[in-house]
């Protein structure tokens, strides 16, 4: 029987090696099937990971919290450390918050000057956003709680101002306020939406800049972390049950702040995803019908063209079943070079994309093995019908056939 | 019993269609054909020839009678035990001879052997051992496009040979030829011949007729007479 199968499959590449083109032809159909449905998915597997690099950027498993107008004439009261306490002491599930202000400014080194933002944020902001510090290091407890001028520069700084190399412990200024740099952080992907360069940033303590380039002791917005343990939801409706009691809020008002929950854009994304997947299969199913039928109608075709051939392989004693599984494997071996030729187009197809619209390339074993296997299905589904009818064939008809 | 005939035809009959439109091509054939000899078919067209070549091919059945080959009734095989038989004993040889096309010669005549799941080797060295019997074995890797008509007869007759056949059918096997590749076709055949194969072919050429042992002649759906004892082979042979 295995010895059946490997003539079969020889017959069925000598039937493709005489038929070359027509059989390129007839497998386009497949191949630009599944080369769609790999790319999109690749593609999307690449805007996936992407955007879940940004999120991963405003920390996992935490809340951003800031003002939001109501009455676009009236600025909202803006939250201050009492806030950020209470949110700490009384809600169960947070480990912790964090308030942050941004102020823009010029850096000076070296004789040099950049146009960047000077944010305030203490050692807990950097926990909670995930930032990680590469070099010096962080704030001490007593330059936080006195405001002290030391900061903690991007990447982006250094690449503009400093030399490499010589940045821990060299003086620089912001504005009209010197400070020493005492630590550098890594390179971080831009927040969703964010226009600002993440690593064009330097950080002091949040006293620091709220006293020397703010002038008062508001936050402008804060981080909540929270176990994840814990449901999101919940915490989130603590969260705004605590702040429209402190921030006395009718009940028939409105919130005048906003909670950013990065879960929640997770799941948005998933979905978007999850969309885009169920779309990208439905297009694949369709086209790689049309690249099915293709096959069959060229089998059909093939059929009626090597009648007398089927004549004589029945008459050297070809039995039915020999000359119907001949048929058949050749389709199959046809859609399996389209399903090859169609992994190949996409994979330089994704890489050429992914690069060109700035995404990651993501390849995934398993859409291409599926997509493969697909292909033989398809040839099994679309080749038998073909191969059935020749084999049905009766050998002097066949013979006689012109 | 002592050892039956090679082949045993008794009172086959064969009709096409049905009601008025019914067509008795075989009115009661009887022919009894043994071990080694050469059979010429011969008779106009209609006469019934070809249908009794199918059957005797076991490519189709008689409507009534009684086929034995080797002692076994064929009528009473299914179609797969009949394509059995046709791959154990029989070799086909056709008018048209039928190769595959953009296939070197090689690969048409170990094509029989693909359906015995024969080795690589063997098929190989069966298919060049059966080019090497007809002469063509330099032309192995030609396909039939680089070949002229009596060597793709060859060729044929090589792929009929390949599986060593007790019976080699040729139909019309010089049809398409010209009479010197005929001749050299018919002294091929002879030759085989004498090697033990059983033939039995059909032609309306007496002078290829003259080749066999034996000349069966049909007219209007019977066997109307029988030459025997023909010499197999012809003056021409003499340098075979």
């Amino acid at each position: 029987m295995l010895g059946m199968i490997g003539a079969t499959m020889l017959l069925a590449l000598r039937e493709i090696r005489r038929h070359l083109l027509r059989s390129f032809l007839t497998t386009l159909g497949i191949i630009i099937g599944v080369a769609a449905v790999i790319t999109m998915v690749t593609l999307g597997r690449g805007l996936t990971a992407d955007v879940q690099e940004d999120i991963a950027g405003l920390g996992s498993d935490v809340f951003i919290i800031f003002p939001q107008r109501v009455d676009p004439n009236i600025a909202p009261p803006p939250f201050d450390d009492e806030d950020i306490r209470a949110v700490e002491m009384q809600i169960p599930g947070v480990e912790g918050a964090a308030g942050s202000v941004q102020s823009s400014t010029t850096a000076f080194h070296n004789g040099q000057d950049w146009g960047t933002t000077v944010q305030g944020g203490d050692n807990e902001f950097f926990d909670a956003q995930s930032i990680e510090i590469i070099e010096g290091r962080p704030f001490s407890d007593r330059e936080m709680a006195r405001g002290e001028s030391v900061c903690i520069v991007g990447p982006k700084i250094v690449e503009e101002i400093f030399v490499e190399g010589r940045v821990i412990g060299e003086q620089m200024r912001l504005g009209n306020v010197s400070c020493q740099v005492i630590g550098m952080i890594d390179e971080r992907a831009n927040a969703v939406g964010g226009g600002n360069d993440a690593d064009d940033v330097v950080f002091m303590p949040l006293k620091t800049v709220q006293r020397r380039f703010i002038g008062n002791t508001d936050v402008q917005f804060f981080v909540v972390k929270y176990d994840p343990g814990f449901s999101s939801a919940s915490i989130q409706q603590q969260l705004i049950d605590l702040l429209r009691e402190r921030r006395v809020i009718q009940e028939d008002e409105p919130n005048d702040f906003n909670i950013v929950d990065t879960a929640e854009i997770n799941d948005t994304v998933n979905q978007v995803t999850g969309v885009m997947t169920a779309v990208v299969t439905v297009i694949a199913g369709i086209s790689l019908l049309v690249g099915g039928i293709g096959i069959m109608n060229i089998m059909l075709v093939s059929v009626t063209e090597r009648t007398r051939e089927i004549g004589i392989r029945l008459a050297i004693g070809a039995l039915a079943r020999e000359v119907r599984l001949q048929f058949l494997t050749e389709a199959v071996v046809l859609c399996c070079f389209g399903g090859l030729l169609g992994i190949g187009l996409a994979f330089g197809l994704s890489i050429l994309l992914a690069s060109a619209i700035d995404l990651p390339f993501i390849f995934d074993p398993a859409v291409n093995i599926l997509s493969f296997v697909f292909s033989a299905v398809m040839g099994i589904i679309f080749g038998y019908y073909p191969a059935h009818r020749a084999s049905k064939l009766d050998p002097i008809d066949a013979l006689r056939h012109e | 019993m002592s050892n039956p005939p090679l082949i045993e035809l008794q009172g086959i009959t064969k009709s096409f269609g049905m009601g008025a439109a019914a067509f008795q091509a075989l009115k009661g054939v009887d022919l009894i054909i043994e071990r080694g000899d050469f059979v010429a078919v011969m008779g106009p067209s209609g006469s019934g020839k070809s249908t009794t070549m199918n059957i005797l091919g076991c490519l189709d059945v008689p409507t009534s009678g009684v086929f034995k080959f080797r002692g076994v009734e064929v009528q009473a095989l299914t179609r797969d035990q009949r394509s059995l038989l046709r791959r154990r004993y029989l070799g086909f040889v056709f008018q048209g001879f039928n190769l595959l096309a953009r296939t070197s010669a090689l690969e048409n005549v170990e094509l029989p052997l693909l359906y015995r799941g024969e080795s690589k080797k063997a098929r190989q060295e069966a298919a060049e051992h059966a080019l090497d019997q007809v002469g063509l074995l330099p032309w192995a890797d030609h396909t039939p496009a680089e070949l002229s008509g009596g060597q793709q007869q060859r060729v044929a007759i090589a792929r009929a040979l390949v599986t060593q056949p007790d019976v080699l059918l040729a139909d019309e096997p010089t049809g398409n030829l010209d009479t010197e590749r005929s001749l050299e076709i018919m002294e091929l055949l002879a030759r085989l011949n004498r090697t033990g194969i059983t033939i039995l072919m059909v032609t309306h050429e007496m002078e290829m007729a003259e080749y066999a042992k034996t000349i069966v002649h049909f007219r209007d759906g019977l066997v109307e007479r029988i030459e025997r004892g023909h010499k197999s082979g012809t003056p021409l042979a003499e340098h075979a």
